[in-house]
């Protein structure tokens, strides 16, 4: 312990950062992130231990099965080298402790990155760029792709960091509510916004015709009166404006009906029977193929 | 399509399928993989409308724990080719977006062989661990990225050998009630993706986020953004509140009732 102590440095923990971009690069049945992981800590690894003995038996004790979600890796990463940098000036920190600190932290983090990142944060930004994108406006790509990546990398960085400096007493901090504060919020917001998106975005059209009822007169424009000058055009947009209908009878659709208890029930009962089939373990895929043949069914009879 | 934009749409491929696994940059998700084919093709503006329809669709496509999701990678880039070659501009959208589901349940079995094929690969790496050498474990790291790459930059490659008459002949030969069908279809379909989500997230706790968020879409003045913010003050309204009412109900009952806190908002006029 006389020798200087070996420092990572703002430099190395950065190039560990980017690397662990790529964590999931190898991605395998057998032990899933190991490889990615153990490519991830290399900077790091090479410079605690000179030694290629100690060097041969980091790299091993990092290629062991390691399973999170790809972003909250990052916290778990922090915790490692601190404890490889501990290790490497000295400290008594043995294979099992590392060990033990990676298992420990990637179930309950892998927990807390899915509700968060795949069910809320991306929903949220992708159907906010998409429904600028479906009216044909590039904003929405590029709004999705910006925010997306300064949110991730922001997040990946700081929790890194956060997680070097904590050291392994992260764990405790972790489990002291913030997990559960992160986690809870996120299925809060999503929730609400989900429901939102079900409302605007699952389209269904009853086209049934319920009942044509004719207008009495002066509830509707009456064309053959208005002439097709400036003023007679005005007299019919303010006629139109005044509530008349277009056309002498009026046209109820199964879907006015519907639309007249709430709007978008039909989507939301449609997502609550999707709901009900992934719970009875139909597959995702059999429901998606299954509602385009009742769309096309639907078109030909007249339903849709 | 010329030389260039054929190589280009290679390159995007390529990147949509390193994303594919790795689920970092976004570049998988149709948003991003048909903005940027539409880029390279020329084709930009129906591209990015195919793109903000498929990705309505594969909104709630996370492929977590089981479930496992269609991929979005192939289904993005191989339905945007389709279009380009179709040439029907915004009109061919309907029909690519339909086309794309079968795709998506290709790309997934040419995921889980090379979700197999990395097994091999993280071998040699321990091989190259047990000696040391971080170089060989960088070198086999890239080699199964690059790989991910493949599993869509191939396909990719050969859809655009057909000829793009034969594209454009088949689309324009489908009759209109399929077109239209399937254009319905569509639009009943994202349901399943927010279906998949919702039953991950759903508990007893969030339902009435739920019931207020689907009543205060129907505003329709209300932005996706304003919509975002309600959600996330209601939640951190709703956070606070029941924070306060835990330690209100504690201190009560340290105060000697010994009972369970009794009415929460009681406990908190008490402490002031």
């Amino acid at each position: 312990m006389a020798e200087k102590k070996i420092q990572l440095t703002k430099k190395d923990r950065l190039s560990v950062a980017w690397r662990s971009t790529f964590i999931q690069g190898s991605w395998n049945y057998e032990r899933m992130q190991n490889g990615g992981w153990c490519y991830a800590l290399i900077p790091a690894l090479k410079k605690l231990y000179p030694k290629k003995e100690d060097r041969a038996a980091a790299l091993k004790r990092h290629m062991e099965f390691f399973n999170t979600h790809p972003y909250l890796a990052s916290p778990v990463i922090g915790v490692t080298l601190a404890l490889e940098e501990d290790r490497a000036n000295g400290a008594p920190v043995d294979d099992v402790a590392i060990q033990g600190v990676k298992v420990g932290m990637m179930g309950p983090l892998a927990g807390v990155g899915d509700p968060v990142f795949w069910y809320t944060v991306r929903p949220i930004l992708g159907a906010l760029g998409a429904s600028l994108a479906i009216s044909g406006n590039i904003v929405g790509p590029i709004l999705f792709f910006v925010l997306w990546n300064i949110i991730r990398w922001a997040f990946m960085w700081y929790t890194q960091e956060f997680g070097y400096r904590a050291g392994s007493k992260i764990t405790d901090d972790l489990s002291g509510g913030l997990l559960h504060d992160v986690t809870s919020l996120a299925s809060m917001m999503g929730m609400f916004v989900l429901a939102a998106l079900v409302e605007r975005w699952v389209s269904i059209k009853f086209t049934p015709v319920v009942s044509q009822v004719k207008l009495s007169k002066g509830a509707y424009i009456d064309w053959d009166k208005i002439s097709m000058t400036h003023s007679g055009l005005q007299k019919a947009f303010t006629q139109y404006q005044n509530g008349l209908a277009l056309s002498p009878t009026k046209v109820t659709t199964l879907q006015n009906n519907l639309d007249s208890l709430i709007p978008g029930l039909a989507g939301l009962l449609l997502t609550f029977l999707c709901m009900w089939l992934l719970k009875k373990k139909v597959s995702p895929i059999v429901i998606i193929l299954g509602l385009f043949v009742v769309g096309i069914v639907g078109h030909v009879i007249g339903l849709l | 399509m010329s030389a260039i934009s054929i190589i280009l749409v290679v390159i995007v491929a390529f990147f949509a399928g390193m994303e594919g696994i790795l689920d970092e940059f976004e570049f998988h998700q149709p948003l991003v993989a048909c903005t940027l084919i539409g880029l390279v093709t020329g084709q930009l503006i129906p591209c990015v409308i195919l793109g903000g329809q498929l990705q309505m669709i594969a909104l709630g496509w996370a492929n977590i724990g089981a479930a496992v999701a269609p991929d979005a990678a192939l289904a993005a880039v191989a339905s945007a080719i389709i279009l380009v070659l179709g040439g029907q501009g915004a009109k061919g959208v309907g029909t690519s977006v339909a086309m794309a589901i079968p795709l998506a349940v290709a790309g997934l079995f040419l995921t889980m062989i090379a979700r197999t094929l990395a097994v091999p690969i993280v071998h040699l790496m321990d091989a190259a661990a047990a000696e040391g050498d971080t170089r060989k474990i960088d070198f086999w790291q890239v080699v199964a990225i690059c790989m991910q790459g493949l599993r869509i930059a191939i396909p990719a490659a050969a859809m655009m050998f057909i000829p793009a008459t034969t594209v454009k002949n088949v689309m324009e030969a489908m009759p209109s009630w399929l077109t239209d069908g399937m254009t319905i279809g569509g639009g009943m379909v994202v349901a399943v993706g927010y279906a998949m989500v919702i039953n991950m997230m759903a508990s007893r706790e969030v339902w009435p986020f739920f019931a207020i968020g689907f009543v205060v879409a129907t505003v329709t003045d209300l932005t996706l953004i304003a919509i975002g913010a309600l959600g996330l003050a209601l939640a951190f309204i709703y956070q606070n509140l029941s924070k306060k009412a835990a330690n209100g109900g504690g201190n009560g009952g340290n105060g000697g009732n010994g009972g369970n806190g009794g009415d929460p908002l009681d406990d908190i006029l008490n402490d002031y």
